[in-house]
């Protein structure tokens, strides 16, 4: 059998989906996805809008239910063992998912006190989350004061409180500037460094795509198109300096029709417009 | 990017959360997640208490306009009790309904936001998240509750101050507030988006105080109206307050039987609320 995702087997999968397949009526958002994480590994989930890939993080996240196939995350089964799946994920949201009406700390105190954090902990790690962060200074500020990026960095802190063994983000810089991004970038690199943490994102800039990931998964119509290392699949096109662009509308089908529709678009705007 | 080994599980520390198991952990576990939650709305209400001063004028018009013109021309039957002390408790409830019933909005909103996404990711209990929100909705109905027997005081309706009545009328408004902004959780999980939501919420209100004894007595109803009112819980809630909250006052049903349909009808609504619940972020 051919090795999926081309490296040693001997190294611990933390992730992995058989035949997962979601269906909205009569689109089938996502169709028999099959693939495999190992940890501590950055591994991006590409498409363009509508492909499936929101789709298929609420499926790990244990949101939403598959209608087929089955995914296991840390060895728990994301249906019958739902709430231990959420023990050891963390997820952050496309939308704006910070409570704007409630401090950076109370943001995090909260989720410390959701996720069993023993009291005597609590507060040290809050605290050290505000300042992994920079927000240390803005803590006792209402986060609807907050800029887009600063939001940002308080929610992907608020999802790591437990130390995930898997984070989700779902487009974490959808509508924040280049500087705002590139802040998010660093941090995410240094929480993979500093704790080994699985993390499993969405995007569809190929910029980020390429800067973060080990491993990336292009999604096209909810069906898995390619999978693989960026510098290989850039050089698999056989083509002088191909970019991960290239390989993008190679494989993900772009079409000007395709999209999540009007809702879609509606809520993304909404997001952008939020965050940024 | 290369892509160093690391060590698989250095970053997680499951073993040092607290674990509970069997069903005392369940049950404990249960309570603690509700009432973060229930901390959560109250540090809300803390930074922005603007809400609860703007609520308060409602039952206000109600008691100083209609039931001052109401017990003017005497045209309710109250038996011995004055019109007004008996329209008190009713308009307590009545603005422990309005406080609680649009209550499921928050949800929506927060759905369009990408909160609930993020709490249902977490290990919390579903039951939790929606008593938790049911629970501070009473803490909203509780400021009405002290504005209201404030106003009572001043235009000299008789209360009663014995510590076990005032308990009881706590324990009555707790339980209404959480059934009906439950209510309202549900409503808001089903229908999804807010202009459904919105005119279910007026549709519903009126019927349900119309259809109560909240502002005269059930025995002037048309016998229709009498059946209906029996299925209404509001009028459990009402006849649960008036025995406790003015002197003299009388339960026509009885205290515990009160009790015992809002604490039911809270059970059945939770447990449903549990199951619509997660369909929000889906």
């Amino acid at each position: 059998m051919i090795n999926p995702w081309g490296r040693s087997r001997n190294s611990m999968i933390i992730l992995e989906t058989k035949a997962l397949t979601r269906r909205f009526r009569s689109l089938t958002a996502v169709d028999d996805l099959t693939f495999a994480v190992e940890a501590g590994e950055v591994f991006g989930l590409l498409g363009s809008n509508g492909a499936g890939k929101t789709t298929t993080i609420k499926m790990l996240t244990t949101l939403l239910p598959p209608d087929s196939g089955t995914a296991l995350v840390g060895g728990f089964d994301i249906v019958r063992s739902a709430t231990e799946v959420r023990r050891i994920i963390g997820y952050v949201p496309q939308m704006l998912s910070a409570d704007g009406t409630l401090t950076g700390y109370e943001n995090l105190l909260i989720f410390a006190k959701l996720y069993d954090i023993p009291r005597a902990e609590r507060e040290k790690r809050v605290r050290d989350a505000l300042s992994f962060m920079g927000l240390s200074e803005s803590a006792e500020k209402l986060v609807h004061t907050y800029s887009g990026g600063m939001i940002r960095r308080l929610e992907i802190i608020q999802s790591m409180l437990h130390r995930p063994r898997v984070l989700f983000l779902d487009e974490p810089t959808v509508g924040l500037d280049p500087l705002a991004r590139n802040a998010v970038w660093e941090h995410i690199e240094q929480l993979r460094n500093q704790y080994g943490t699985t993390i499993i994102l969405t995007t569809h800039l190929m910029e980020e795509a390429d800067k973060l990931c080990g491993r990336v998964l292009i999604m096209n119509r909810g069906k898995s198109a390619v999978i693989g290392v960026p510098a290989e699949l850039k050089a698999a096109l056989g083509k002088k300096d191909a970019t991960l662009d290239d390989v993008f509308v190679h494989y993900a089908g772009v079409s000007l029709e395709s999209g999540g529709g009007y809702s879609g678009a509606a809520r993304e705007r909404q997001t952008e417009q939020r965050v940024g | 990017m290369p892509l160093e080994k690391d060590k698989p599980s250095s970053g997680s520390d499951e073993s040092s959360l607290r674990r509970r198991s069997g069903p005392f952990g369940a049950i404990s576990a249960f309570i603690d997640k509700t009432f973060v939650i229930t901390e959560l709305e109250a540090r809300k209400i803390r930074h922005d208490p603007s809400d609860l001063i703007t609520r308060a004028a409602q039952p206000a018009l109600w008691l100083l306009v209609f039931g001052q013109v109401f017990a003017g021309i005497r045209a309710i039957p109250t038996g011995s009790v004055p019109y007004l002390d008996f329209l008190s408790p009713g308009i307590l409830a009545q603005s422990v309904l309005f406080i609680s019933i649009f209550y499921g909005i928050a949800i929506i909103w927060e759905r369009d936001l990408g909160i609930v996404h993020k709490f249902l990711a977490t290990p919390t209990p579903r039951a939790a998240l929606v008593l938790g929100k049911g629970l501070s909705a009473s803490l909203k109905a509780l400021s009405q509750a002290v504005i209201i027997y404030v106003l009572a005081g001043l235009l000299g309706v008789k209360i009663n101050f014995n510590p076990l009545a005032l308990a009881g009328v706590l324990l009555v408004v707790i339980l209404g507030a959480v059934l009906f902004s439950t209510l309202s959780l549900v409503i808001a999980c089903l229908v999804k988006t807010r202009e459904r939501f919105m005119g279910i919420g007026q549709l519903l209100t009126m019927p349900l105080f119309f259809a109560s004894s909240a502002i005269y007595p059930i025995s002037i109803m048309p016998r229709w109206m009498q059946a209906i009112s029996h299925c209404n819980p509001l009028t459990y809630e009402v006849d649960g307050l008036r025995s406790l909250m003015i002197a003299g006052g009388s339960s026509m049903y009885g205290f515990g039987l009160d009790i015992g349909i809002l604490l039911a009808a809270v059970a059945v609504l939770l447990g449903i609320g549990a199951l619509v619940y997660p369909r929000v972020a889906q």
